[in-house]
């Protein structure tokens, strides 16, 4: 991953939210999502065009300012107001914007930038504006190489996201997940990678062997998943930079369900031997294994606390599948879930206070939030099937996927991934270019 | 001589195909006990006689009468063949996360597993696999497709 640097410009941080007059309130769902104007970024005199594969594009400006548009919109908590009804020029604007125009179609918030382009180098200047106050909030300026234009897009958008809501974005990531092609009974399946929008799809395996639920390091560009190599299962660590893969331990039977733990140290997974799955973990630098569970039953699904010191895992030690949490060494087993059904894949959020599940209840699949005691169940989606939720890195927001019932010839099957906010409002299908499951969230790629 | 034997032929042949169609009826109308699979639609054969797979109720992994009969015949037709080594895959239904039915697969298979070591055959002539959900035998979504799905098959793996 190229590095992005970017430099403050000028900041004035209103100390006092008394006086930011635009807030966003995220507490509340997308039921009022605010009003906000993106100027196309002004294309600075002599600016080459960017080759984007076998494309060129020539108006970088509004390209940009098209990415940040769809961000806003998909968050549900702005409204980007539609280009036509802007009454300033691009140039003009990012110097000085005139407030009482904005105001007129409504804006509360206005995005200007402008953008200059070279061989080897992208250099964007934004700024954004409070219209009802009339004043400057964020201005900012980023260089990068310019194949990575998209990704000053998706900062520029964090960077907004964050003043006007207060909480840290989401739009700098990626997904890696499973594409699926091919007939239910024989389905293909190759490791995928996409920015969190949708775009640049990347390919990391070829289909040769069944693949299944990768998931991000939090720190770096590792990716843990389940391979089918050989028809040996096993848990696989890719450093989705050089390529570069490996068995996880050296284990007589199947491991699966890999994660990291939360300083990316251990990958965290289950062991299947005898018809007896049991959790253990695995330091990445130092190859030791150890034990964390010891039952007769299906321990699996674990997914570390945010801190580290707690584990959720799901269990059938019951009768049935339920989740449980312990402390990171295994001791202190306790079950959290009671209610009616099953639960399963239980994945802690990165605030720390809440777990999201699947349960199965009466032929319904839901996805789900509670706290960390198992208090406070939310079911925030009910459909035929859906499972396996990932967190997005400021916890506001769940990707899943979810599948179709087919009829008994198989037909009308497909795997797709959703989105839903932790309100429980905007769903959103994320279009993919195949089927696709077992989605899973990266950090911020700048911090 | 000749004709009399080709008679004979054409009614194994007919009765066969009779056998073979009263099968496809009971098991479209949904050959299920309780809710483990009862029928032979999908399920092949080892040898004469020794059918490859057993099925199993709902996120169980216990063996049904009908299974361990099928797993005893399994085990004699492996202690014929002393040289034949398998692989028990286990499966699941599309009705529950991935990564459980993983493991309920990987139980299941290793019920099978376990049965046939009980009847003498030694561990190191089977191999077991999960595939979960991966790979059901039918796409259908419904109650019988499911019993069809849950399942252990033993293949031949030498």
């Amino acid at each position: 991953m190229k590095k992005i640097t970017y430099f403050i410009l000028y900041l004035f941080i209103i100390s006092t939210p008394a006086y930011a007059v635009v807030e966003v309130d995220i507490t509340r769902g997308n039921l009022d999502p605010l009003p906000i104007a993106v100027s196309p970024l002004y294309i600075e005199p002599g600016s080459k065009d960017i080759k984007d594969g076998d494309k060129i594009i020539k108006n970088i400006g509004e390209k940009i300012s098209e990415v940040i548009e769809v961000n806003f919109k998909r968050s549900g908590l702005f409204n980007p107001l539609k280009k036509d009804s802007f009454v300033q020029n691009p140039d003009i604007v990012h110097i000085k914007p005139r407030f009482e125009d904005w105001r007129l179609i409504k804006a509360q918030a206005l995005v200007t930038g402008k953008v200059s382009v070279s061989d080897d180098k992208i250099r964007v200047e934004f700024r954004l504006w409070d219209v009802v106050a009339s004043k400057e909030m964020i201005a900012l300026a980023f260089s990068t190489t310019p194949e990575n234009w998209r990704r000053v897009a998706h900062i520029i958008s964090d960077k907004v996201y964050q003043r006007l809501t207060g909480e840290s974005g989401y739009f700098d990531t990626r997904i890696i997940y499973v594409s699926e092609t091919g007939e239910k009974t024989q389905r293909f399946k190759k490791l995928a990678i996409m920015d969190q929008d949708g775009a640049n799809v990347k390919y990391l395996t070829l289909g040769n062997e069944l693949v299944l639920t990768p998931r991000f390091s939090p720190k770096n560009q590792l990716v843990t998943y389940l391979s089918y190599f050989r028809n040996l299962p096993r848990v696989y660590l890719l450093d989705i930079e050089t390529g570069i893969q490996e068995v996880v331990g050296d284990f007589a039977g199947m491991t699966f369900a890999p994660r990291f733990s939360p300083d990316g140290k251990k990958i965290i997974m289950s062991f299947a031997k005898d018809g007896n799955s049991d959790i253990y973990t695995m330091n990445i630098d130092t190859r030791e294994v150890e034990k964390i569970t010891d039952h007769t039953s299906i321990d699996t699904s674990p997914s570390y606390s945010p801190d580290g010191k707690y584990i959720c895992f799901n269990s059938d030690r019951s009768g049935l599948q339920q989740i449980y949490v312990m402390k990171n060494d295994g001791s202190n087993v306790k079950r959290i879930t009671f209610g009616k059904g099953l639960y399963g894949t239980p994945v802690w959020s990165p605030r720390g206070d809440l777990i999201a599940f699947t349960k199965v209840h009466k032929g319904k699949f839901y996805i789900g939030v509670m706290r960390a005691d198992g208090s406070g169940e939310r079911l925030l989606t009910e459909n035929y099937y859906q499972e396996a939720p990932s967190w997005s890195p400021n916890g506001r927001v769940l990707i899943f996927y979810r599948e179709t019932k087919s009829d008994e010839d198989g037909k009308g099957f497909s795997a797709k991934l959703w989105s839903i906010d932790l309100t429980g409002y905007n769903e959103r299908l994320i279009e993919t270019v195949t089927d696709a499951s077992d989605p899973s969230w990266s950090s911020l790629l700048s911090k | 001589m000749v004709f009399n034997n080709n008679l004979n032929k054409i009614f194994i042949v007919l009765l066969a195909s009779f056998a073979l169609s009263a099968c496809a009826t009971s098991g479209k109308k949904g050959a299920m006990q309780s809710d483990v699979y009862s029928g032979s639609e999908t399920v092949e054969f080892l040898a004469t006689g020794v059918k490859d797979r057993v099925f199993f109720a709902t996120n169980k992994s216990t063996l049904t009468t009908a299974a361990r009969d099928t797993l005893r015949k399994q085990a004699a037709w492996m202690r014929k063949k002393s040289k034949v080594t398998v692989a028990v895959e286990g499966h699941a239904d599309e009705r529950g996360t991935r990564e459980y039915n993983l493991a309920l697969g990987e139980r299941r298979a290793n019920a099978v597993k376990d049965y046939l070591m009980t009847y003498g055959i030694s561990s190191n002539r089977i191999s077991v696999i999960s595939y979960g959900k991966e790979r059901p035998v039918n796409s259908g979504s419904t109650p019988l497709a499911w019993s069809q799905n849950r399942r252990s098959v033993t293949v031949k793996a030498n």
